[in-house]
């Protein structure tokens, strides 16, 4: 393949961003300068080839040094990587958190989606448009742009604000509940003058409150993001504050999160980390793959997929190597339990990926962290160089022979990437689309090898697992739902925040965990599994949160969410929302979704502007009936989930044929699970 | 002389049904072939004879017994014991509501086909609103993956912008283009490896561009034309083609087929010149010719302009 680049060049600082991730240029052929021996023999080809997955990495290097990805930037890029440009472009246009057209230094993602909607974002909405302009432009010399966001992870908090500040190194804010002020402050971008905590202080140089003196602040490993948060903003809670009931004897997920430093894997250890471990190895790949199975432990992602199943699959392939994938892309509207979990207890994230990398027979695993969580990011990126130093990661853990490493690699804001064979694509470097099944992952996943990819919840659920044994394990919950489960309650509670619970109880009960609603207030309808999931009623409280108990009422538990829309929302415009992001996330491959999730919200803006329901609901079920019978993947197939369910269930556009039954039976709809 | 006759490795057979008639395949033919060699029509946009399936469009979807979704007929294996229905409710359903997407969104004029579908399936894609106007060129290129502006729903979103004419030899008209990614592969690496076309942002404003939609002249394009030639809709045309259109010229009828060697080099491609009125109005190329497979390069596809240089010398 012969290269062909535009003429534009990288600036110095380009330059920098990429070749600080890449290493220098070896040679005028990738980007160096040329030497007498370049006219001799051509580098690049296969070798720098096979770097193709760390486009994604380059691309994210150069928008956090300098905010956009210039024509220099970009050709600066596929030479080093012998990337054909088109390509390139191709990758860096599918992200939104990717601009290649200019744009200031910093960033503001204010989310706009149901929760936040629902806790107000709409004035914030208006203050930023009236500072900044429209979404995605800015003023003249402003200091920053602003971009309405879907759901940022941070629901118990809404609504939330994320701003991302480029530099070397970039910095991030988060502002949740976000105030007025705060935007304010973030809109006008940093002061002009030495702030203390602002301005250009390299990474370590300032402390960081939350290391306790024993974490890593201080010490010399680089982190993509500074320690210290933008300025101007009133200091990000601590993980533990969106667990309300933290120190909870029965927390097993939780139990560590507020209790231990996140940044200190002495904590960690003392506090039972590296234990699960320890265990894994003692009882060999074959002997935690059995405890596995025996615990029933089922995927937490959305699909229920039995784990000991697919880690055997995937541990029994010939072909090598195997690959583990922490999904950690945690994107559906209203989950934020991943986020929590990374970043209050990290480490714990990392043993358990080590040791499931242990039982399918991987050396590699990747951890897919979504663009939008700097911090969950950052105590990660502590947490495994810490556990390279003591040994815990790299060649021979623990003494064992075992060699397992971790690279972590950073979405750039695209919900599909969740889906388990995009994901792929994303690490690859090539865009993030689903593709076809079969095959599946556990036979040609990643780079094309035997694949496990699983939620995060899931593989710290496989801690607890080796530490009480499969079958104790299977004692928790109810026979087909085991172990403990987290929730993550939003909306109109007195308490939204993240929730353990073992399977079994019910909706009502985890309303009531979380103070009910306030006096005064009654439930319009609960979204349960985030968008691709589906409304129930107020008056359907005594379902029981298991995986059959919500599919036996028509709905799914999908990951985990449990969104309460009181009778103050606004149904008609969350539904609005909700078929926007479909229709901003579809990847755009097949036809169904990529027109299909269109037509959905052009006619649900219909309704809201006063369209007859006679008309447009049956239009809206045969679009609906396509997505979900004719899509590629689990996006497609469920984008019409939400809606169906808040006129089926909930009444809503009801005018249309009164003898349509209330409630489907159940079966009737493409269960969420199956779609994931 | 004796020529040693290749054979391929014998494959199983097996039995499946179709719309309830027993079929008996090798292992490895996909539902399509199988329809095709009972004489079932399938409709296909993004499957491509010379390509490997891409499974896009879902006009092919067709019902498995069991399966929880349709599945595209293009890709998808028969197996042993399989049960398939090509015309039941769900089936016939899904594709009526793709014509009537792609119908709404997308200038299907050119696409062949299309009419005798949208018949037999009862699309009528005029019933999401009237059409909006076509966006102004570049700004469909524009836009900010995850980003749109909702407006109010009263009129259909397309994909409509003005044609893309930015060299002497092909015309782009994305207005008529369905996203089957067929042009991206030929350019890609199944065949052409000269990669000067991607597909570049996301969902509904997804789109075939060059790098940062640089014109093709600045991009890695070589002018082979082996786009043109999979694409299934008339986006990617001959300028003469392009031009005769617009003109109201354009007649197939009138057309001739004339399939001969390629005089330029000594590869042998096949080349077929389609003359109308005495004039070369296109170049197309044989898909089965087992060495070419409807390749060419730039010489064949388009340098055909000296054989109708008449008189002057
Ligand atoms: C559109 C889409 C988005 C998804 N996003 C996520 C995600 O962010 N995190 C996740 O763990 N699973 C996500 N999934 C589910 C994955 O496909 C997959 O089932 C899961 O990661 C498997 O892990 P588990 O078995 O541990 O649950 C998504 C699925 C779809 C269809
Ligand atoms: S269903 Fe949507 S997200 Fe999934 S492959 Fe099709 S277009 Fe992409
Ligand atoms: S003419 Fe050839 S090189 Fe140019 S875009 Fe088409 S396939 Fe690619
Ligand atoms: S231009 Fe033609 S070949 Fe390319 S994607 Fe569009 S319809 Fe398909
Ligand atoms: S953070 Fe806004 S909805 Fe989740
Ligand atoms: S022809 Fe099969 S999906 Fe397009």
């Amino acid at each position: 393949m012969d290269l062909r680049l535009l003429d534009e060049v990288a600036t110095a600082a380009e330059r920098d961003a990429v070749d600080s991730l890449l290493g220098a240029p070896e040679s005028g052929w990738d980007g160096g300068t040329r030497q007498d021996s370049d006219l001799r023999y051509a580098r690049g080809g296969h070798a720098a080839r096979d770097q193709r997955d760390l486009l994604l990495p380059a691309l994210h290097a150069v928008n956090d040094r300098v905010g956009w990805i210039s024509r220099g930037a970009l050709n600066h890029i596929c030479r080093r990587l012998t990337v054909p440009p088109a390509e390139a472009y191709a990758v860096a246009s599918f992200y939104a958190m990717f601009a290649l057209h200019e744009r200031p230094e910093r960033v503001v993602h204010l989310c706009t989606d149901i929760a936040c909607a629902a806790a107000g974002s709409g004035r914030l909405r208006d203050r930023l448009a009236e500072r900044l302009g429209p979404p995605g432009t800015h003023p003249d010399d402003a200091a920053a742009t602003w971009h309405e966001s879907p759901c940022l992870g941070m629901c118990e908090r809404a609504p939330a604000a994320l701003a991302l500040q480029a530099g070397a190194p970039a910095r991030y804010a988060v502002s949740a509940p976000a105030t007025p002020e705060d935007l304010d402050a973030l809109a006008d971008g940093p002061p002009r003058q030495n702030g203390s905590a602002n301005g250009s202080a390299p990474v370590g140089a300032t402390a960081d409150s939350s290391t306790n003196g024993h974490g890593a602040a201080g010490a010399a490993f680089p982190t993509t993001f500074h320690p210290a948060p933008l300025s101007g903003l009133s200091p990000e809670p601590e993980p533990v504050a969106a667990v309300p009931d933290a120190g909870s004897p029965d927390h097993v997920l939780l139990r560590r999160i507020g209790r231990v430093d996140p940044l200190s894997l002495d904590d960690y250890r003392s506090a039972g980390g590296y234990a699960a471990l320890r265990e894994a190895l003692r009882l060999g790949p074959a002997g935690v793959i059995r405890e596995v199975t025996d615990s029933g432990l089922v995927g937490r992602g959305g699909a229920a997929f039995p784990t000991g199943r697919k880690w055997n699959a995937t541990a029994q392939q010939p072909d090598t190597p195997h690959y583990l994938v922490c999904n950690a892309d945690e994107s559906e509207p209203g989950t934020f339990k991943d986020r929590v979990l990374m970043e209050g207890d990290p480490f714990s994230v990392v043993e358990a990926m080590t040791v499931a990398g242990y039982a399918i027979g991987a050396r590699t695993g990747y951890l897919y962290i979504r663009g939008e969580y700097p911090r969950a990011l950052r105590h990660l990126e502590n947490a495994l160089s810490l556990a390279r130093e003591r040994g815990l990661l790299g060649t021979d853990i623990m003494g064992s022979g075992f060699s397992f490493d971790i690279e972590i690699r950073r979405g750039a804001g695209a919900y599909i990437c969740g889906e388990e064979t995009a994901i792929f694509g994303s690490i690859e470097g090539q865009r993030g689309e689903p593709r076809t099944k079969p095959p599946f992952p556990v036979e040609k996943g990643l780079f094309g090898k035997p694949t496990a990819v699983n939620n995060v919840e899931t593989l710290v659920n496989v801690l607890p697992v080796l530490l009480m044994g499969g079958p104790a394990y299977a004692a928790v919950g109810t026979e087909t739902s085991t172990g403990p489960k987290l929730f993550c309650l939003s909306g109109g509670v007195r308490r939204p925040g993240l929730y353990e619970l073992p399977f079994g109880a019910t909706l009502g009960d985890l309303i009531e965990a979380a103070g009910g609603l306030p006096e005064g207030r009654s439930i319009r309808g609960v979204l349960l599994g985030g968008a691709a999931g589906a409304f129930v009623r107020g008056d359907e409280l005594d379902i029981p949160l298991t995986f059959e108990g919500a599919r036996a009422a028509g709905t799914s538990l999908g990951s985990g969410v449990v969104l309460v829309l009181d009778d103050t929302a606004d149904l008609g415009a969350t539904l609005a929302r909700v078929a926007a992001f479909f229709r901003d996330e579809s990847c755009g491959q097949c036809v169904p979704c990529r027109v299909g999730t269109v037509r959905q919200e052009e006619s649900l803006l219909r309704l809201r502007a006063g369209a007859s329901p006679a008309e447009e609901v049956p239009l809206l079920r045969e679009v609906g009936q396509a997505m979900r019978d004719a899509s590629i993947c689990g996006l497609g197939q469920t984008a019409w989930n939400a809606v169906e369910s808040a006129i089926d269930r909930l009444g809503l556009y009801s005018e249309e044929d009164p003898d349509t039954p209330a409630t489907p039976a159940p079966g009737d709809r493409a269960a969420t699970e199956e779609a994931r | 002389m004796t020529t040693p006759v290749l054979l391929p490795t014998p494959r199983r057979l097996i039995d499946a049904t179709i719309d309830g008639e027993t079929v008996r395949v090798p292992e490895g033919t996909t539902v399509l072939e199988a329809c095709e060699s009972v004489g079932t029509e399938v409709p296909t946009l993004c499957y491509g004879d010379t390509l490997t399936p891409r499974n896009a469009c879902r006009v092919c979807v067709v019902e498995v017994e069991g399966a929880r979704t349709l599945a595209p007929a293009c890709s998808r294996k028969l197996e042993a014991g399989m049960s398939v229905a090509t015309d039941s409710e769900r089936v016939r359903h899904s594709r009526k509501m793709v014509l009537e997407l792609l119908g709404s969104s997308v200038d299907l004029s050119t696409t062949p086909k299309v009419p005798e579908w949208m018949e037999r399936y009862e699309a009528e894609p005029e019933r999401f609103g009237p059409r909006a106007e076509p966006a102004a060129l570049g700004v469909r290129d524009a836009r900010r993956a995850g980003e749109h502006e909702p407006g109010d729903g009263a009129v259909a979103e397309t994909v409509e912008q003005p044609a893309k004419v930015d060299n002497d030899l092909y015309v782009r008209d994305y207005s008529k283009c369905i996203m089957c990614y067929k042009c991206v592969d030929a350019c890609g690496d199944q065949w052409q490896n000269s990669f000067a076309i991607g597909v570049a942002g996301r969902g509904f404003d997804a789109r075939i561009s060059t790098e940062h939609d640089v014109e093709l002249p600045d991009s890695a394009c070589v002018y082979c034309g082996n786009c043109i030639e999979v694409c299934p809709t008339g986006a990617l045309s001959f300028a003469t083609e392009f031009d005769m259109r617009k003109a109201g010229t354009w007649d197939e009828e009138k057309q001739t087929e004339t399939t001969t060697v390629c005089t330029y080099c000594g590869v042998g491609c096949n080349v077929t010149l389609h003359v109308q009125e005495n004039e070369i109005v296109k170049v197309s190329s044989p898909h089965d010719n087992p060495v070419t497979h409807g390749n060419l390069c730039i010489k064949g596809r388009f340098g055909f302009q000296h054989v109708q240089r008449r008189g002057g010398g």
